[in-house]
């Protein structure tokens, strides 16, 4: 795809080959193909965001619907600015003040929204799985936006573009996930697209935090980050939540942060050419020291720079396909 | 006497060992025998049974008829009707309304609905507890009175390990079973789905196995030390079987049941995050599945039972881990049954009709029911098993829709059901009045 292509009048054509999909709902069900051509994509719109004029005309006249039904600052705004870019026209919805609080439901919510000319609804919900009920109920495209603890498919991609970006590939790249693996949809995402593009994940916490089963998913369990640091080529740091605490599942946050917090004495352990990520907000002095969140090895701004440029590719390829019918009952 | 004369089907009573073609004759509200000895002359109904199954009426010892309270899901009328077509004649109903079934007035509000109804026989399953909330014990005595079968705080466990003793204790004097739903509190918070590697995929809550596992142990050492009787219900995980195996060697007394969803279908199953596949205790492991079939053969697991768990759509329809557990069970428990159990060659036909009669009235102490003997009660259900048809959940009589053997083509379906020599449900075709043809 040119970029002349995406500055021109008309919204350009996808090529022949590429991602067939009506909704993302998740990693898991792209294919190797797929993910690599949303993150050729991905890099095309990277290059409108650094122009003067970050503005194309591909959706002009598509609306997109951000309904964050859990709170996000972050992904709600990426996603926001990646659909102003493409020229679509976004509203957005928030569950604290809509008809929800009122008793309606959740599909009837998306209903309604999708009568008044929907063409996208990015979704997130507290809820797995939450994202694919709507698919079965209305007709527009759904972008995952996160689903409890399911995935967060676009927070996926825009991990692995940092990657491949910054390494130059992914197959046979070691890619470390420290944290809350167990109640993270960032960790899953990240699962399904690193080892379908070729590398070896470890997952790495207490093992309240990551249960064994685990490696059904192909992955590596590690519960020394000091053991794994060495192998790795990129650790992808996840933030604790302080619920987690609270339930028990591990005792203080200063325990966990000297068991896994990543500090400079620890990258210090790892190859020099070590990818730091962190998907944020980030916990400074807990998950990783102020020093390594922002020294040379971090890549967290990079992330969200791809962020926008992975939404964007991701609203493009999904909002051009939509027929914007009527939702069947 | 009023007469109903069933000619020629396969007449399979596992409590005399019957399973022959033969005439079965009803007078009245009665059984009157199987066989010419007790033609009575030109019968009053005929019914042509030629190439069905002939069995006692049906029982199914753990249905949720949701009223008093939750109506919006379940009568106790829709849920006898329910019943009835899928060939349950008596159902069990628990005590997890709104009030709880937990006095002798609820369990007499039970029977009484049920006799406007004139449907399936209803009986009432009391609380274990007042209100069931698990401290102090229901007045047990007073809900026999009122026509109470069994006891179970169903839909919870009993959690505290010396509430249980006590009711397996006093219950020995009214000899009536103690049924638990086994799950360890503590252990399922937040839980969706069974915990494991598909949880773990879909990042949905897990309800371990062990959580099962450890209160089938306790209460099974419960049991033994209070002689009492103890039933396992919804059985669903290996390690559980083997309990109950190891149990019953040593001679106590307990006895399990399993749902047709839980021989049927697995926890992968969750990966289209439909809630129609979330029910408590959650689907398992293939592994699971098979011990569960291997418990149902070797005699370990003695009864089938559906769990009948109807919901309204409004409910059933909302995301994956706010939606309600359970699913309705009444109206697919033959075919599912078929499905699972007897055309893989896991059991017979006579092995199900044992788990569906003699085993279940056993259980509830029901003595003229299960059964063909001459005097017994005249429940019949004549099933269809070989007819092919499609599970359409919108033409269940059942308030409820949430199944998820939707569209499943299956074989084996109740053509007719009798209750008290009456014919309340039939599909049509085979049921003459006298002065009618006999034979089409």
């Amino acid at each position: 795809m040119s970029i002349a292509a995406l500055t021109s009048a008309e919204p350009p054509k996808p090529p022949a080959s590429g991602w067939s999909g009506k909704h993302l709902l998740g990693l898991e069900d792209l294919s190797r193909e797929e993910i690599h051509f949303i993150l050729d994509t991905a890099e095309s719109f990277g290059e409108v965001s650094s122009r003067t004029r970050k503005k194309v005309p591909a959706l002009q006249g598509r609306i997109v619907f951000n309904l964050f039904f859990e709170n996000s600052t972050r992904t709600r705004t990426s996603f926001s600015l990646a659909a102003k870019r493409l020229s679509a026209d976004v509203q957005d919805f928030s569950a604290s003040v809509s008809s929800l609080s009122k008793g309606e439901t959740f599909i009837d919510t998306a209903k309604n929204i999708e009568a008044m000319g929907a063409d996208v609804l990015v979704v997130r919900h507290s809820s797995p799985g939450a994202p694919h009920l709507l698919a079965r109920h209305v007709q527009c495209g759904i972008i995952n936006a996160g689903d409890g603890a399911h995935e967060h498919p676009t927070q996926g991609l825009l991990d692995l573009l940092t990657i491949r970006k910054a390494k130059g590939r992914i197959e046979g790249l070691t890619v470390g996930l420290v944290g809350d693996i167990s109640h993270s949809r960032v960790a899953r995402s990240n699962i399904w697209g690193l080892t379908k593009l070729g590398a070896k994940v470890i997952l790495c916490g207490p093992p309240t935090l990551v249960p064994r089963s685990l490696e059904g998913l192909g992955c590596e369990i590690a519960y020394s980050l000091d053991d794994i640091l060495p192998r790795l080529d990129v650790v992808n740091v996840l933030r604790i939540q302080s619920e987690r605490q609270q339930q028990g599942l591990f005792p203080s946050v200063a325990e966990y942060s000297r068991f896994y917090g990543m500090n400079q004495e620890r990258v210090s352990k790892a190859p020099g050419d070590l990818l730091l990520l962190a998907p944020g907000p980030i916990n400074r002095g807990v998950e990783l020291t102020p020093e390594v969140a922002d020294g040379p090895n971090s890549a967290i701004l990079e992330q969200v720079k791809n962020g926008l440029a992975v939404r964007m590719a991701v609203l493009y390829l999904l909002g051009g396909k939509t027929d914007a019918k009527p939702a069947a009952d | 006497m009023r007469t109903i004369q069933i000619k020629g089907g396969r007449i399979i009573d596992p409590s005399q060992g019957v399973d022959e073609v033969a005439d079965l004759w009803l007078g009245d509200d009665r059984v009157l025998g199987i066989g010419e000895a007790y033609a009575q002359g030109t019968a009053d109904v005929v019914i042509d049974a030629r190439g069905m199954i002939v069995s006692p009426g049906l029982i199914d010892v753990h249905v949720h008829l949701r009223e008093p309270g939750n109506e919006e899901d379940e009568t106790i009328a829709t849920g006898a009707a329910s019943a009835l077509a899928g060939g349950v004649t008596t159902v069990a109903c628990m005590p997890n309304t709104i009030p709880a079934l937990d006095t002798q007035g609820a369990a007499e509000f039970v029977v009484l609905q049920a006799q406007r109804a004139r449907k399936a026989n209803v009986y009432p399953v009391g609380a274990v507890s007042k209100g069931r909330k698990g401290d102090e014990l229901a007045e047990l005595g007073q809900l026999v009175a009122g026509g109470a079968v069994a006891f179970t705080d169903d839909g919870a466990p009993v959690a505290s390990a010396s509430l249980m003793r006590r009711a397996l204790l006093y219950s020995k004097m009214l000899d009536r079973v103690i049924m638990q739903h086994c799950q360890v509190p503590e252990l399922t918070v937040g839980g969706v789905m069974n915990e494991g590697a598909e949880s773990t995929r879909l990042g949905l809550g897990g309800m371990p196995a062990a959580a099962e596992d450890i209160m089938v142990a306790r209460d099974i050492r419960l049991a033994e030390i209070t002689g009492g009787r103890l039933h396992i219900q919804h059985i669903s995980t290996a390690r559980s079987v083997e309990l109950v195996r190891e149990g019953k060697k040593r001679g106590i007394d307990v006895t399990a049941e399993a749902c047709p969803h839980h021989f049927t279908l697995t926890d992968e199953r969750l990966r289209t995050f439909d809630s129609n596949f979330k029910m408590n205790p959650p689907l398992r492991t293939a592994d699971d599945v098979a011990a569960v079939i291997e418990g149902l053969k070797d005699g370990t697991i003695e009864l089938l039972a559906t769990d009948h768990a109807p919901h309204a759509p409004e409910k059933k329809m909302r995301e994956l881990d706010q939606a309600p557990f359970g699913i309705v069970g009444l109206e697919t428990l033959i075919p599912i049954t078929v499905h699972g159990l007897i055309e893989p060659g896991h059991l017979t036909w006579v092995d199900v009709i044992r788990m569906l009669t003699v085993a279940p009235a056993k259980l509830l102490g029901l003595v003229d029911k299960g059964t063909f003997r001459p005097g017994a009660d005249a429940d019949v259900t004549i099933i269809d098993t070989e007819t092919p048809w499609t599970i359409d959940p919108e033409k269940f009589l059942s308030r409820s829709r949430n199944t998820p053997y939707g569209g499943w083509k299956v074989k084996g379906r109740a053509h007719v059901a009798i209750v008290a020599g009456e014919v309340r449900h039939s599909l049509g075709g085979i049921v003459h009045e006298a002065g009618e043809a006999a034979t089409p």
